[in-house]
């Protein structure tokens, strides 16, 4: 629970959210590196990557723009399709505002601005630990953000600073959810959630196109988990686990 | 080649990526919340997780494809299981990266 008062020093703050983003950061260099590349392909200057890495601050998404800016299409396709990839931080928001009580708008207005899914997971995992708090979460999320930007103007020059697939790069944010997934097991409930989620994930992404099934697939699997909770299907039937 | 608008689009893509972040941390922080609700958020980040995940070790191509001999699922199994038995996030990242290496040089 976040104290009503919290006296920490700013210095330590920082230090705590900036080293607590390192996982993503490491994945970002990939990642992001690729993406100026990409973007440096399709025509993209690094300012021009730059403005993109700013103020749209999502990695899919950015993606499947570039590739759309390359094949000629417009404004109302593009952006209609960065809603649709990015609809799924609605539900990471919600996820996190259980977390993030008692805040003003200033405070949730600059948080939302670095809810990833890296980010999510990261916070998610660490707001359960008695020590994190939305000074930390935020200053781990425009880590991340800066991290990201840095990397995708740098990719944009062209250079391939990073040989594809050194060292493993690419698996850091797989790696990562791995572990951040097991994270958030805390007992049997969990596992029944996320196995749902996961399977229907997969066949719903074989069904459909884009990525909705990400949402589709955790809504349903987490209403089922409500509904076995509320059935006690999974949990001793009596006393606070 | 980039469009004249370019500067537009960006801002629109920015105001529609922004906003679904935002709306819920708003309207949801300061909000007493029904318990069925509350059960349900503290289950999203479990599912969303592995909705994320499994698709990307078992699926490729677009469109997608069931694929089950890739590399990145059989690193993932030894990676999980280093997670569960050591619940480390710092070690876990390095023993997925290394194997992952590993299975590049390997296959």
């Amino acid at each position: 629970m976040n104290t009503d008062r919290d006296t920490t020093p700013w210095g330590e703050i920082l230090k705590d959210g900036m080293i607590g983003a390192w996982p993503i950061c490491l994945g970002y260099l990939a990642i992001g590196l690729a993406f100026g590349v990409i973007a440096q392909k399709a025509g993209l200057s690094p300012l021009e990557i730059g403005f993109m890495s700013v103020l749209v601050y999502a990695g899919s998404a950015q993606f499947i723009a570039v590739s759309m800016l390359s094949a000629g299409a417009g404004f109302v396709p593009i952006v209609l399709t960065t809603f649709t990839v990015n609809l799924r931080h609605l539900l990471m928001s919600s996820s996190l505002s259980a977390s993030l009580r008692n805040l003003g708008t200033g405070p949730l207005s600059l948080f939302a601005y670095g809810v990833t899914d890296e980010s999510f997971a990261l916070n998610s995992a660490k707001f359960r630990e008695n020590r994190w708090d939305w000074r930390r979460a935020l200053v781990l999320n425009h880590t991340a953000n800066l991290a990201w930007i840095v990397c995708t103007v740098a990719g944009g020059f062209g250079g391939e600073f990073i040989p594809a697939g050194a060292l493993g790069i690419d698996y850091a944010l797989i790696a990562m959810f791995i572990c951040l997934l097991i994270f958030q097991i805390r007992e049997m409930l969990y596992v029944v959630v996320a196995t749902i989620a996961g399977l229907l994930a997969v066949v719903l992404s074989l069904l459909i196109p884009g990525n909705s099934y990400i949402v589709i697939a955790s809504v349903i699997a987490a209403a089922l988990g409500v509904v076995f909770k509320r059935g006690r299907f999974f949990s001793r039937a009596e006393g606070p686990s | 080649m980039i469009p004249d608008n370019y500067l537009y689009i960006i801002i629109g893509m920015g105001i529609v990526t922004y906003v679904p972040r935002w709306l819920p941390l708003v309207f949801l922080s300061n909000r007493q919340l029904p318990g069925w609700f509350e059960e349900w958020l503290d289950l999203i980040p479990a599912a969303i997780l592995s909705a994320l995940i499994l698709p990307i070790l078992i699926t490729t191509g677009e469109p997608r494809q069931l694929d089950l001999l890739r590399p990145e699922l059989f690193v993932a199994i030894p990676t999980f299981l280093f997670a569960v038995k050591t619940r480390s996030l710092a070690g876990t990242v390095v023993v997925g990266m290394f194997l992952f290496w590993l299975a590049g040089k390997l296959l």
